[in-house]
């Protein structure tokens, strides 16, 4: 059997992103992630890895896209305003097709914020990332194991669909200990990458990475390309988690430490015999619209849970089609609803009423 | 006999530069300084945004097109998952010196073992004409169209200089191509910025001083001569930092 240790979620991550072969980190120290770096800069020279801090964040993103760019797995970690720092460079991935992992563990904004946990990254990341049509793979851990289990994932997927991938964690997730079972050394990649930039030894043409086209019939057939490989991603990477739906007349929709919380809210709901479950999405790009649709055929009502102002709601709201009434339980700012805030609101939409 | 032949490093594909305009020369520069080092097959060179924004399209070796300003940024990345291939990053003034100048210093202050090309020209060229960093005082652009007013819009940077103050640099050197005696020593000094990254040197960077008749709205020969009356004064040519001589 597997050894269980105990680790802080962002050494999680960075131990995971190890174990999956990922060999070049570049990052900018920033709260609450910065176990990630400690962790890449005590372990990486020791392993024959590339540990390097960056002199910005925009550094290190195209540290990460040079590294990407001959086919090796790279990796960058960061909070919410290093994030918006980066998205120039995520651009620049999604448009070179080029894969790479980024970290965020998310703080309260806007502007500085503050560097307790949040989750009002939601638009900024699933939206795209930075200028130009494109998406990126966002993936929301809800535990320590999810942490370590979903850095292997991300990277495998963003090399197998040569996409950037985001693992979306919170200062909560970042911080906690739990225990946790990591994976065998293992590749999550490939190791033919014909696209790259390795030289050319002269025995091929020469290879470029490039996201600049100037003609508009070849840049829009080259977006049209990339989202045909978008739309294969919704069709077969769409990942969530159904707690208690079989029966519930409200769901609850979370994700991440919200969804931990919630869980928590369910269990006294149950007690009083309120039919109450939850659909947690673990990515968040692709969104689950499909079991969400399906659930709003069946529930009186839905209850997202969000440390934002509902940014998150917006998408339930699509992927059900207005159909049923969609309440938000938030707390914003570094502040964390608590099991009670979220049970609160399940009386009252029990009731009838709007929370 | 062949006595003069397009070197193997650069394509057929035809420059888009303008009439007069000095990439050409510093384009054939590299090109045959890579020829003659033999490193075709192991160089990845990185290309800037700027009026050298395709420069991926001229040079035979593996290319990358990076974001405006972070080609030292990109060039740092690939060196250190590939440290046994060469990496150069060709650049110009308003790239390397304005939006890009916390990489260029940050990468030479690593010492970080690449070769990079600077292309100053003392003005913005692809976007038709604006004022440099490096634009000199008094200079008439599209932003200084009253001369470039050093109360209001500073003095031009000099990078050679500036990166000299630092001790990991291993080779820093400023030239020019307006002449045949210039471009000759111009290959000099970017065939031995390559050199030193084979031989593990360290962070190398020659500085070009170019001429853009366009956008100085001179012809290409008065623009020559224009390096020599106005630009040369302000940027004097020489080696800043050469470890390999120390």
């Amino acid at each position: 059997m597997k050894e269980t240790v105990l680790m802080k979620g962002n050494e999680a991550i960075a131990e995971a992103a190890i174990l999956a072969g990922c060999r070049h980190y570049f990052g900018y120290p920033i709260t609450p992630q910065t176990e990630v770096a400690a962790y890449m800069a005590k372990k990486m020279p020791k392993i024959g890895g590339t540990f390097l801090q960056a002199e910005s964040e925009i550094a290190a993103i195209n540290m990460v896209y040079g590294a990407a760019s001959t086919g090796k797995p790279a990796m960058t970690s960061s909070s919410s305003p290093g994030i918006a720092l980066k998205c120039e460079g995520i651009s620049y991935l999604a448009g070179a097709d080029l894969p790479a992992l980024i970290v965020n563990v998310q703080r309260g904004g806007p502007g500085l914020g503050g560097i307790q946990p949040s989750q009002a990254d939601y638009f900024l990341v699933t939206r795209g990332p930075g200028h130009g049509d494109f998406h990126v793979l966002v993936f929301a851990p809800a535990s320590v194991q999810e942490m370590a289990d979903l850095t292997g994932r991300a990277l495998h997927l963003a090399w197998k669909y040569r996409m950037p991938a985001m693992l979306l964690a919170d200062g909560t997730m970042g911080q906690m200990m739990e225990p946790v079972q990591l994976p065998e050394p293992h590749n999550a990649f490939g190791t033919d990458n014909p696209w790259a930039t390795t030289g050319t030894e002269l025995k091929r043409p020469h290879n470029i990475i490039n996201s600049l086209e100037l003609s508009p019939e070849k840049l829009e057939q080259n977006n049209f390309s990339r989202y045909e490989r978008y739309r294969q991603v919704e069709e077969n990477e769409t990942l969530w988690e159904e707690y208690l739906m079989d029966d519930a007349r409200i769901c609850i929709v979370a994700c991440g430490i919200t969804a931990r919380i919630s869980r928590n809210a369910i269990a006294e709901a149950r007690k009083e015999g309120i039919k109450v479950g939850m659909i947690r999405p673990i990515t968040l790009w692709p969104f689950p619209k499909a079991p969400l649709a399906r659930a709003a055929e069946q529930v009186d009502s839905l209850l997202c849970v969000e440390m934002n102002m509902g940014q998150m709601k917006e998408d339930v709201v699509l992927a059900i089609r207005c159909q049923k009434p969609v309440d938000l339980c938030a707390r914003v700012g570094g502040m964390i609803p608590t099991p009670d805030e979220v049970l609160a609101h399940i009386r009252t939409l029990a009731k009838g009423g709007n929370a | 006999m062949v006595v003069f032949e397009k070197p193997h490093a650069l394509t057929d594909a035809v420059l888009h530069y303008c009439p007069g305009c000095t990439h050409g020369i510093v384009h054939r520069l590299v090109a045959e300084s890579i020829d003659e080092l033999g490193i075709e097959g192991k160089t990845i060179g990185i290309a800037p945004v700027g009026c050298s924004v395709l420069a991926y399209n001229y040079f035979n070796c593996d290319m990358i097109e990076a974001a405006h300003g972070r080609a030292p940024a990109v060039a740092t990345g690939v060196k250190r998952a590939l440290p046994d291939n060469i990496v150069f990053a060709y650049q110009g003034d308003g790239d390397l010196a304005s939006i890009g100048l916390c990489e260029t210093v940050s990468t030479a202050c690593r010492g970080e073992n690449v070769t990079i090309i600077f292309i100053n020209n003392a003005i913005y060229g692809m976007t038709g004409g604006q004022m440099a960093p490096t634009s000199l005082l008094g200079q008439v652009t599209q932003t200084s169209p009253y001369g470039r007013d050093p109360k209001t819009q500073g003095y031009p940077i000099r990078i050679c200089e500036l990166l000299a103050t630092l001790d990991a640099p291993a080779y820093l050197e400023r030239v020019t191509v307006n002449s045949v005696k210039n471009v000759n020593r111009a290959k000099k000094a970017i065939k031995k910025a390559f050199q030193n990254q084979i031989d593990g040197k360290g962070f190398s960077l020659v500085e070009v001083l170019s001429a853009c008749p366009t956008n100085w709205g001179m012809t290409p020969q008065k623009a020559l001569q224009w390096i020599d009356e106005a630009m040369i004064p302000a940027y004097p040519l020489g080696v800043f930092r050469d470890k390999g001589a120390e």
